[in-house]
């Protein structure tokens, strides 16, 4: 019983965790290039950013929490989407609407957003070192351990606040776009635009505000998703080459241009990491006397080290693109 | 009638004039070459010069890639790594400890043991021609797959395990570098093979993506191998193929070694010109600027692309083995997205991508900029410190030269930006023969 608690905290929890963010972070993703038609590179870095406003605003007003009853990051977290939401429009507005107002291919945007990250990344080093810090400046981080009714189960399940609230805003987050996207005007307008561009603006779609608002939405969902980040584990200025292939591999697995399907992709690639990571003799452990010596033997069942995560969502990417280039729910052909 | 004869001045080809931008961009140049010899020194000036030479090996590659072939590489830094590990496994001396034991046995039994798997794993693919239906084959592949590789991962946990703590690690084959350098081209020619064939016929975002994942997991690889690369340790000093600093001071041994490098991009230089102006440069070109028509005209664009994307790589893993010798040190921590493939990247599209005297125009003058950028930067952090110290009374943080160095960054991506916006083509744009 203790192996399968073992498993709920390293697998299901982990992998929640995990595949919430990259959820929330490919959604960005996903709608960028099916309203702009390009990978946008700079994702990873607007959720630096936004976890980095939160940061600031903390350190500005670190009593803010306790009036409320959550952690003062939490309670920061609208102002920051704003800001990063701000600042999405403002890096469209000066970087990649001259771009597109050339007609350049959509490579080109691409090496644009990779020029983007390096600005911010150059930016939040610049002020926030390079070294990794704690998003909880005041409060501190609760764990709950939740004891299971059970016999023989000994191990409690364990949860950290920022978890509970991660889950909690992804939910949000994801029932929000769904009313938005299928109820709103504006919604309606930002999925016909992503059919058919050249339709869309002959039935008087006002396109420059569906591009404002697409930055708008990719804005706050990065900042929500680099916050959560960087609560569950700590706020580090230089992670973005390393989220940015989960994301993608997220974006393109659910196919490209499809918000829910980024979502159903985000977990997978969440769950696909912490199963390649889990070490499986764990939950042999209990059968140890029913099962042949050899595999009993077997100390480490994992798939790859925990320094070989990455190579998960590149695999999945490759996988997908070998077999199935339109993703599961059949996105843009690309 | 005479307006159909009437000749277009753009459709002919252009007289040979004598080329004043080439010479006054290269005169500044050698300018600033001359004034970083005056002011930092004959020796360190050198080793920028040589270093610069790696990158333009480095950059050649990318211009192909970006500039003939409008392929996108934004994972410089695995091949180059690749480079420079295959440098320094082939030119490093022979450890005796590891050979002289029983382990290379064991590891040539584990190597055989993945040789073996991958065999059946790939017969069991084929098993759908002794009449096994398609599903029940996918399904035993993928079984035989999984079960494989843990056994396999297994067996070789432990020999790599074993070297590690009894022979620190493999070591290099004894032999001279450049042995090193060609075998470090073939195997970033080999990934870049296996990724070109899955991404190149999609869209061009999905090679970025796909070639900034490996070069993350090439680096985690080379980090984490300890048994073959000592990992963090890393290894130094890697033996160059000229005489060494020991015997014939810096100055002198960093000139021949640049001397090296210069034959080596000359004769790289003079296969592309041959190249690019050969009916397969045409082919090349006329898929990147219209695929359709050329796809009409019966060419195999994936083949193609293929080919000069491998092309690419192999020069890639080529200047990255001639770096790797020249800095004498192997660490796979040193290998940065920033320094090696985005400063990479700035050099193509800044010198002119597909033009070949542009990109190593660009890789030479960013490469100064980039080097001269650390004390600059430094400088004025101070002067603004000792200012601000003196008018506001800040507290300077103390970590101000790392925080220098993150400037760079910026400098870096406010640069992509600039060039992209006001000079997408370079200050030597690719020069387009039409023929009337």
């Amino acid at each position: 019983m203790n192996e399968f608690v073992f498993f709920l905290n390293n697998v299901v929890i982990a992998g929640s965790v995990a595949g919430s963010i990259y959820a929330i972070g490919a959604v960005g993703v996903t709608l960028v290039f099916s309203i702009m038609r390009f990978a946008h590179f700079a994702h990873a870095d607007m959720m630096t950013f936004g976890a980095f406003m939160v940061l600031l605003l903390t350190l500005l007003f670190p009593g803010a929490g306790s009036a409320v009853g959550l952690p003062t990051a939490v309670v920061m977290l609208p102002l920051a989407m704003v800001l990063t939401a701000l600042l999405a429009v403002g890096i469209d507005r000066v970087f990649y609407k001259p771009l597109r107002a050339h007609g350049v291919q959509p490579i080109v945007m691409v090496i644009g957003s990779l020029g983007v990250t390096l600005l911010l990344q150059g930016l939040i080093r610049l002020f926030a070192g390079t070294g990794g810090q704690n998003l909880y400046v005041d409060d501190r981080k609760e764990i709950f351990r939740l004891a299971l009714p059970f016999e023989g189960a000994r191990a409690p399940i364990v949860i950290t606040e920022p978890q509970i609230i991660l889950f909690v805003l992804t939910i949000t987050a994801v029932v929000g776009l769904h009313l938005f996207l299928t109820r709103s005007r504006l919604g309606k307008a930002m999925r016909a635009m992503s059919d058919n561009p050249d339709l869309a603006q002959a039935s008087g779609i006002n396109t420059n505000l569906i591009v404002a608002v697409t930055w708008v939405i990719a804005g706050g969902l990065a900042a929500i998703a680099g916050t959560l980040l960087s609560l569950d584990v700590t706020f580090k200025p230089d992670l973005s080459f390393f989220i940015l292939l989960p994301i993608f591999a997220a974006a393109i697995v659910g196919g490209v241009g499809h918000p829910f399907g980024a979502i159903a992709g985000g977990f997978v690639v969440g769950f696909a990491e912490t199963l390649a990571v889990f070490n499986w003799s764990v939950l042999l452990r209990p059968f140890r006397d029913s099962l042949p010596e050899w595999l009993t033997q077997a100390g480490n069942l994992a798939f790859v080290g925990t320094e070989y995560k990455i190579v998960v969502p590149f695999f999945i990417l490759v996988a997908i693109l070998v077999w199935r280039p339109t993703g599961i729910f059949k996105g843009k052909v690309i | 009638m005479s307006t159909q004869r009437e000749q277009r001045t753009d459709l002919v080809t252009t007289p040979s004039r004598l080329p004043v931008r080439e010479l006054t961009l290269f005169a500044t140049l050698l300018v600033a070459v001359l004034g970083v010899y005056a002011v930092m020194g004959a020796a360190y000036s050198t080793r920028m010069l040589v270093e610069a030479a790696c990158y333009a090996i480095l950059a050649l590659g990318l211009t192909i890639q970006w500039g003939y072939a409008g392929q996108f590489n934004a994972g410089v830094m695995g091949f180059v790594a690749l480079g420079g590990f295959s440098a320094m496994a082939f030119s490093v001396p022979v450890n005796e400890a590891f050979w002289a034991s029983e382990l290379p046995g064991e590891l040539g039994v584990a190597l055989l043991y993945a040789l073996a798997a991958v065999l059946v794993v790939f017969g069991a693919t084929r098993l759908d021609r002794l009449g096994v239906p398609k599903k029940l084959r996918t399904l035993i592949a993928v079984v035989l797959a999984v079960v494989l590789y843990l056994v396999v991962v297994n067996v070789l946990r432990g020999v790599t395990g074993e070297i590690e703590s009894r022979a620190g690690f493999i070591g290099g084959l004894g032999l001279p570098p450049w042995t090193g350098w060609i075998v470090g081209g073939a195997l970033a020619g080999g990934i870049g093979y296996f990724i070109g064939k899955v991404c190149l016929g999609l869209r061009s975002d999905y090679l970025a993506i796909a070639t900034l994942g490996i070069a993350e997991i090439i680096k985690a690889f080379l980090k984490n191998s300890d048994w073959l690369t000592r990992g963090t340790a890393t290894v130094s000093p890697l033996p160059w193929p000229t005489p060494g600093p020991a015997e014939l001071g810096f100055t002198l041994a960093r000139a021949l070694y640049l001397s090296l490098t210069a034959v080596l991009i000359a004769a790289i230089f003079f296969l592309l010109h041959r190249a690019y102006h050969a009916p397969w440069g045409r082919m090349i070109r006329a898929i990147r600027d219209n695929e359709i028509s050329a796809a009409a005209m019966g060419k195999d664009i994936n083949r193609r692309r293929l080919e000069i994307f491998v092309l690419g790589c192999i020069l890639m893993g080529i200047g990255g083995g001639v770096l790797g010798t020249f800095n004498s040190l192997f660490d796979p921590q040193g290998y940065l997205p920033l320094n090696h493939t985005f400063l990479v990247l700035v050099m193509v599209i800044l010198g002119g991508p597909g033009n070949n005297l542009g990109t190593i125009f660009g890789a030479v003058a960013v490469y100064i900029i980039w080097i001269m950028s650390e004390p600059l930067a430094l400088y004025l952090m101070q002067l603004a410190v000792t200012i601000g110290e003196g008018a506001f009374g800040w507290d300077a943080p103390s970590n101000l030269d790392s925080r220098a160095l993150q400037a760079r960054v910026f400098v870096i991506g406010l640069l992509i930006t600039l060039v992209l916006r006001f000079a997408p083509k370079g200050l030597l744009p690719e020069k387009v023969k039409h023929h009337g």
